[in-house]
């Protein structure tokens, strides 16, 4: 498996307070496909992706883009990821089209009918203009997903996409994951239930 | 098709103050704490504007002080409460480059606000029309001095419980030469002397804390994020 | 090259350091401290202004010099913690901040009593006092911003960016206070050149300042060894050395 052009975390160890979180994990992700970070609570999912994130500093072991530890290529990574944590994290009082605008304008030059086209994808088209205060979770949860699509991101890193869904929304937001891997991106989702996208997926098991 | 930093910056400048004036109530608040601060002295000490003119700047000051406190701690609590924080940090742009951006908005909003409202709280307090402009001066260089602080503060104290009394705890020592230069400063207009000296030690503080704190509260915000 | 640094700086080398080290200073810092506080309390005549009162330099001044070189520990400490990531140093500078907040307490309280007799009022607001005053709070917020945190790491690097860009405040609090105001008699001993006490005075005064920072090595080497423990706890070479 060509790894060049991916990511690699290798022996990640992270401490918390007292808690050994991370006990040496790792795992490589390469374009194309899908991994599923399962676990039960307290084993260091969201721990794990925000040290993928960049955001966590691990006590030892690497992550690496392309070969190159994130930290030498912090911006290029991050300008490659986008990563949805498990709260929507929308500002209440801008609308989902303001948010998208000003969470996507950092990173890449979006019109606004892009953005819109987003929005539409994840079936959220009539909440464009609406602040994000009056929105329902599964609502806030579509936004933030057509906050990742807009994004056009080679990487996607999801901390339970799929809470606040109903059905339909589920078989939504699965169908968009396995656009985005087939064509060529890269997704690790952290879930602690099923997946069944209907694509081949990989499987990481964490331990508390 | 990246975005380049000069566009990011107006872009962030936009969106800090696209949501400061969707709550208008909260950009007032700090202004109202100015004056209301600012009504205690001559209710606790005197009411002959004479007796008052000689604290004006000291108390001007120190209601200046304290209501920019109150404003920063929002500094970046909001973001960090509904977790666009972390959406921020991960956009791809340099980190610091954020941190000024808020920074520099919410002093805008803030500081700014309060050197345009210095003159009616300085005419309550017995200061002359003749010394308002080192008055507005040195609160214009002292508030920005003081954003820069507590942006450092607020992105230490960010996720505590009791992070406002915190914050205050850990940035008024830092901010009091800037007091002792302002009131200074001000207290030397009235009296009718040269305000330079103090204006220009105001001016440098203003420099120094604006070149150096943004790297401070860019670590700061990074051992907060984690 | 640095590999020698490194394990110079590992928590069980400082550990066995700081254990082997303390006795030593602890001594050394008895007979300093011993030959100050005779010569400087029944051996030297009283001064022409000031009379037995000024007995008081004798812990005061070296109370406040210590007070600011304890920070300046703590900041470095901080600084090369936070720069190279070497977490021996944040054990050292939460050692170290306690030992320098009760010098500053005590440089408060004898100066409060000095002030009594010399400005007939237990408290003015002249530069050294509230420098003095100013840099208690810097030591309490550090203190404070460190318990505040949950998880000890992040406490230890937020403590340490504070203590960082405290020190780099201290110069300009120092300088703005002393803009300010002042009734404090002039610097006696950093003068270079003759010092304006006489011998009989210094000497003490000097033995009494190696004391106070003699001591002051002693207690943190004591600190740090629980420092270290404390958050080395998980480690194997605590298990052995709590072992044996």
């Amino acid at each position: 498996m060509n790894t060049a052009a991916g990511l690699g975390v290798e022996k990640v160890h992270v401490w918390r307070g007292a808690r050994h979180v991370l006990k040496g994990v790792s795992l490589t992700l390469a374009p194309g496909q899908l991994l599923h970070v399962a676990g039960p609570n307290g084993s260091g999912k969201t721990t794990l992706l925000r040290v993928v994130c960049g955001l966590l500093r691990p006590e030892s072991g690497t992550v690496s883009w392309g070969g190159r530890p994130i930290s030498s290529v912090r911006a290029d990574y991050q300008a490659n990821l986008a990563f949805a944590s498990h709260e929507a994290a929308l500002k209440a009082d801008l609308t989902a089209l303001e948010n998208l605008h000003f969470a996507v304008g950092l990173k890449r030059r979006a019109s606004l009918q892009d953005l819109r086209r987003s929005l539409e994808r994840t079936g959220v088209a009539e909440c464009s203009d609406l602040p994000a205060r009056v929105l329902s979770a599964g609502q806030r949860r579509r936004v933030a997903m057509a906050r990742v699509l807009a994004m056009e991101a080679a990487l996607w890193l999801l901390d339970e996409p799929f809470t606040n869904l109903d059905a339909a929304g589920t078989e939504l937001f699965a169908g968009l994951l396995r656009c985005h891997v087939e064509g060529g991106g890269a997704a690790l989702v952290v879930a602690h239930h099923e997946l069944k996208p209907g694509l081949e997926m990989r499987r990481l098991e964490l331990a508390p | 098709m990246t975005v380049g930093a000069l566009a990011a910056f107006a872009l962030l400048l936009r969106r800090e103050l696209r949501l400061s004036f969707r709550r208008p109530d909260q950009l007032l608040q700090p202004l109202v704490f100015f004056l209301i601060v600012t009504t205690l002295f001559p209710l606790g000490l005197s009411l002959q504007l004479s007796l008052l003119r000689d604290m004006s700047p000291g108390v001007l000051w120190v209601a200046a002080l304290l209501s920019s406190l109150l404003s920063l701690d929002s500094l970046f609590k909001g973001d960090a409460d509904d977790g666009t924080l972390e959406q921020l940090a991960l956009c791809g742009q340099e980190l610091a480059l954020i941190v000024v951006a808020k920074t520099l908005a919410h002093w805008l909003v803030s500081g700014a606000a309060l050197v345009l409202v210095s003159p009616v709280v300085g005419t309550a307090l017995g200061i002359p029309p003749a010394a308002f402009a080192t008055m507005m001066l040195s609160l214009g260089l002292g508030t920005l001095t003081l954003s820069w602080l507590g942006a450092i503060g607020a992105a230490l104290t960010v996720g505590l419980k009791r992070g406002s009394v915190l914050l205050s705890l850990i940035v008024l020592p830092l901010a009091m030469p800037l007091l002792i230069f302002g009131a200074g400063a001000t207290d030397r207009a009235i009296s009718g002397s040269s305000a330079l000296g103090a204006l220009y030690f105001l001016g440098s503080l203003c420099v120094f804390t604006c070149t150096l704190a943004p790297f401070a509260a860019t670590i700061a915000l990074r051992i907060t994020l984690e | 090259m640095w590999t020698w640094f490194y394990k110079l700086a590992s928590p069980p080398y400082v550990y066995g350091a700081a254990a082997a080290l303390a006795p030593w200073f602890l001594g050394a810092a008895a007979l300093a401290l011993g030959y100050g506080l005779i010569a400087g309390l029944a051996i030297a005549p009283p001064d022409y202004q000031q009379g037995e009162a000024f007995r008081m330099i004798y812990v005061h001044v070296p109370g406040a010099l210590l007070s600011m070189t304890v920070y300046a520990v703590m900041a470095v400490a901080s600084a090369v913690a936070l720069i190279w990531r070497i977490k021996v140093g944040f054990a050292v500078a939460a050692a170290a901040a306690p030992i320098g907040a009760s010098f500053t307490v005590l440089a408060l309280v004898t100066g409060s009593l000095w002030g009594r007799p010399m400005w007939g009022t237990y408290w003015a607001w002249d530069p050294r006092l509230t420098s003095e005053l100013i840099l208690l709070f810097l030591y309490v917020g550090v203190m404070s911003l460190r318990s505040a945190f949950e998880d000890p790491a992040r406490g230890d690097r937020a403590a340490a960016l504070l203590a960082t860009v405290g020190v780099i405040n201290l110069p300009i609090i120092h300088f703005s206070v002393v803009w300010w105001n002042s009734l404090h008699q002039g610097a006696t001993i950093v003068k270079l050149g003759a010092p304006s006490m006489d011998a009989s005075m210094l000497w003490p005064l000097l033995s009494m300042w190696l004391g106070f920072m003699l001591f002051f090595a002693a207690v943190l080497c004591i600190r740090v060894q629980g420092e270290v423990l404390n958050r080395e706890r998980q480690s194997t070479w605590v298990r052995m050395a709590v072992k044996s």
